[in-house]
């Protein structure tokens, strides 16, 4: 977990700019006494305030504390703008948010307040024309009170339309504005110069106008309270942070807010409790529940000198830590970090509607104005009255916010539901290339198995020894060396107890071994070969030896005095859930391959029990990239999953590289996927996700474009000639607001999804 | 009927020259003043920056729309997407950059703006 960090590392540690917001500053004069009162702190460089914002930049190295103090001093108030908890900022946001919504619905009563009853009497056969002079009053009046509530209903889309029109740029502002401004228009000139029209075109859309507004509203707060909801994942993984510690300080345990613990601080964690800040254990032993952060259910046993991170929880006993990450550097932050920008990054299926959008509001308006032609050239009477309607309605039904929401919601929801599950996902192009995998290349060291090579089995071949004193020997000559398997025969005596002793002339012989003096005893450990170069008479015991290869074990020979004594047997175990996420992959019909730098005869062994059938066995490192290179030149959409450093380079240019987060920062920093747990599920849940969030982006896309491309030809009235049928502006108004809801409820529906289908 | 038509025709060609043939020249230079871009309206104000090539940049953003998309901008060639909280000065820091156009916008491109890197 740990490890992550390598990666994750914030870009601005160091920064050496720090913003405050200044509350009290009333007028223009103020500016001046804060600019001076920080500058004459002594490494302040530079203090510049913007009044208009209440903001003030400060450069320099110094703590933000010291700023808000000295601030303070001369009767303002100051917190730092940057500095604001995740916490703060979610508050906040959703305090807008509610703001925002309440302002919609307001404003969509005030349309729809006059827009419905207007409605119900043009549909329940009410005159919508102006003919006498009473009628034109009415009318009238009705019209300004149109006005006055597309004023306060709907100023912002006038606006809007208006800044991006200056701006060369068109969005959905410009079609509703344009779309209920021509309804508006053409009304009034009803209302004012009836008799410049012919008498079946004196109809006034002022209903339309307002409903449209309301309608609109209505969909923009529906969309707000979805995307409230939508935002989960990273709500939650923000819950996960503690709100106080309790630190050591001159000798006594304190409470102190989180932001307010320092580098190397002794933390006090009792049971029960969440671990604030990332850490290392300096006095205690407990087991930790780390399933919010990995997924992985089992609670993690931690002693002196292991790690420990924040979020996740304390189950049974109670201990001190020492601070080594704290703040936004915390492996948490950090991740919750990388879960937002990956939320708001792109897969490439969502450059599509981008590029749609981008040429769709100028080509709507020239489908509008062509379609109006169209009415009045050809149309039959009153032409007039039926290119306004056309031309309306196929500017409010063409809006493509819908369009524009299709991917981001989706990708949002996916991408948290992948956190969830303890699956970083670095972007959406890597979100989107994970569901079309056709083959996973699996490192076995570290990533099929645990990477920890143990003793598995000693055979005595020499009587004369006991197992224990075989160990002993054996430890005494391998704790020179630094190979792994080494540190395992090390590792398992130290288990049992016994200590390795000095030897004397120690000689590495690569490619077979290790000899040495011991005790006067001239010892030779290593493989076949080194027996064979010695003359070791190695008797029954080949086959013993090949037995034990076959069961994915790596056997070596012991031999004092030229003369074997044992073989001891050393094997890296399979993970637990190995063999079961591997066959998730298969069954998802992926070819599995597992790559490796072991020996053929220890890969065969390993892959048989996992059941995988594709061996690269013996792989130099430098050669995995190739592998990797030569699945994909057969047209496969390679996956590589590793944890090394000899993995990188193979991570990088596989298609989507997976990292083990347990392993090396290097691998992690290659990688498009973290798996913060050991677990292969992880793969399998990763593109289990990826492939639900894709088919829900697809579906999204597909319910958005559904209302414009069909709506737009019956908007500019394509059936008409056929059927008779011309759709009303009101209509094209609700079915925008609806697309919008379809597609955030689409996206919605994506977080019940569950990965694990076991 | 002529006219009309004619009409027509004009507005259909404003339209291509005014939301795509048009190339906006003028770009606010942030080296040479500190630049707050104002999120609100459906634009960035300004939306056009110049920033030094290779080197890092802070831009500041202010939002005053309400609305979600504009909570959030993205300038997807260099990875950065950054939340605007509402009503506060947000600084982004954008790493160096080879000089070229660079987009950002929101997670709908309602808002568009454009870094020139020189
Ligand atoms: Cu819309």
């Amino acid at each position: 977990m740990n490890k992550l960090t390598g990666k994750l590392d914030n870009p601005l540690a160091n920064k050496s700019t720090q913003e405050l917001i200044i509350e009290g500053a009333g007028c223009a004069s103020c500016v001046g006494k804060i600019e001076l009162a920080l500058k004459s702190i002594p490494d302040v460089d530079n203090a510049e305030m913007n009044f208009a914002l209440r903001t003030v930049l400060v450069t320099g190295q110094v703590s933000v504390d010291l700023l808000i103090k000295a601030i303070e001093t001369i009767g303002y108030n100051a917190k730092s703008a940057n500095e604001a908890s995740d916490d703060e900022l979610l508050d906040e946001k959703e305090i807008a948010d509610q703001k925002y919504y309440i302002r919609l619905m307001r404003q969509m009563w005030v349309a729809l307040g006059l827009g419905v009853p207007l409605m119900i009497y043009s549909l329940a056969g009410g005159p919508m024309t102006v003919d006498t002079t009473l009628e034109r009053g009415v009318w009238l009046f009705i019209g300004l009170l149109c006005a006055a509530i597309m004023y306060f209903a709907g100023k912002h889309f006038y606006v809007g339309a208006w800044k991006s029109f200056t701006n060369h740029t068109a969005n959905m502002d410009t079609l509703i504005a344009l779309g209920t401004g021509t309804a508006w228009i053409y009304s009034m000139v009803v209302v004012f110069f009836p008799m410049a029209l012919p008498e079946m075109a004196r109809h006034v859309y002022f209903e339309a106008t307002a409903m449209i507004i309301g309608l609109i509203n209505l969909g923009l707060a529906l969309e707000v309270k979805a995307r409230g909801r939508t935002s989960d994942a990273i709500k939650r993984l923000i819950g996960l942070q503690a709100k106080t510690a309790r630190v050591v300080r001159d000798k006594k345990e304190i409470d102190i807010a989180i932001e307010q613990v320092l580098l190397n601080d002794i933390v006090r964690v009792r049971p029960g409790e969440k671990i604030p800040v990332d850490g290392m254990v300096t006095q205690g032993h407990t087991s930790i529940d780390e399933s919010m952060l990995t997924g992985e259910p089992m609670p993690v046993e931690k002693f002196e000198e292991d790690e420990v991170v924040a979020g996740t929880l304390n189950k049974s006993g109670s201990i001190l830590f020492k601070a080594t990450r704290v703040g936004k550097d915390t492996a948490l932050a950090q991740i919750i970090n990388m879960v937002k920008r990956a939320q708001n990054s792109k897969p490439p299926i969502g450059r599509l509607a981008d590029i749609i959008s981008a040429y769709f509001v100028p080509v709507i308006m020239i489908t509008a104005i062509v379609s109006a032609l169209v009415w009045l050239n050809f149309g039959p009477d009153p032409a007039l009255a039926f290119a306004v309607v056309s031309a309306t309605t196929v500017l409010i039904i063409a809006c493509p916010c819908a369009l524009g929401l299709a991917t981001p919601m989706s990708v949002m929801v996916g991408v948290g539901k992948a956190a969830e599950a303890g699956v970083l996902i670095r972007n959406g192009e890597a979100l989107q290339t994970a569901s079309k995998i056709t083959a996973m290349i699996l490192d076995k060291t570290g990533t099929i198995t645990e990477g920890a090579p143990k003793v598995t089995d000693i055979v005595i071949a020499d009587n004369n020894y006991t197992e224990e004193y075989i160990l002993t020997v054996a430890s005494s000559i391998e704790s020179g060396s630094e190979h792994p398997l080494a540190q395992a025969i090390v590792d398992s005596t130290i288990e049992k107890g016994i200590d390795p002793e000095n030897v004397t002339d120690f000689h590495a012989i690569a490619g077979h071994g290790v000899e040495a003096v011991f005790n006067d005893h001239k010892l030779l450990f290593g493989n076949q070969k080194l027996m064979l170069k010695y003359g070791v008479a190695l008797n029954g015991f080949v086959a013993q030896a090949q037995q034990l290869a076959k069961e994915a074990k790596t056997p070596m020979y012991l031999a004092i005095d030229k003369k074997l004594a044992a073989i001891i047997a050393v094997s890296d175990p399979i993970k637990s859930d190995s063999i079961e996420a591997i066959k998730r992959l298969q069954a998802n019909g992926i070819r599995v391959v597992m790559l490796t730098g072991d020996n053929r005869a220890t890969a065969n062994a390993v892959a048989k029990k996992v059941g995988i059938t594709e061996v690269f066995a013996e792989v130099l490192p430098e050669d995995k990239a190739n592998k990797v290179a030569e699945l994909q030149a057969q047209g496969e959409i390679v996956g590589m999953t590793g944890d090394g450093i000899n993995d990188a380079p193979a991570l990088a240019l596989a298609n989507v590289g997976f990292a083990i987060g347990t392993g090396t920062d290097v691998a992690i920093e290659s990688a498009d996927i973290t798996l913060m747990r050991g677990s292969l599920h992880g793969l399998a849940d990763a593109i289990a996700v990826s492939k639900a969030t894709l088919r829900n982006i697809k579906q999204n896309l597909f319910g958005a474009f559904i209302y414009n491309v069909a709506g737009v030809p019956f908007a500019a009235g394509v059936l008409y000639p056929f059927f008779g049928l011309l759709l009303n502006p009101v209509i094209a108004g609700a079915a925008m607001a609806f697309s919008s809801l379809t597609v955030v409820s689409n996206a919605n529906r994506l977080r019940f999804f569950k990965p694990q289908d076991h | 009927m002529m006219i009309i038509n004619l009409i027509g025709l004009a507005l259909i060609a404003l339209i291509v020259w005014w939301f795509w043939l048009y190339k906006p020249e003028k770009a606010v230079d942030s080296s040479i003043e500190s630049i707050t871009i104002v999120v609100n309206n459906g634009v960035y104000q300004p939306s056009r920056i110049k920033v030094a090539a290779g080197k890092k940049t802070t831009l500041h953003f202010f939002r005053k729309d309400g609305s979600p998309c504009a909570a959030t901008v993205i300038f997807p060639n260099v990875e950065v997407s950054e939340e605007l909280p509402l009503e506060i000065n947000k600084s982004v820091e954008l790493p160096p950059m080879p000089s070229g156009e660079y987009p950002f916008h929101c997670p709908m491109k309602m808002y568009t703006g454009t870094l020139i890197v020189e």
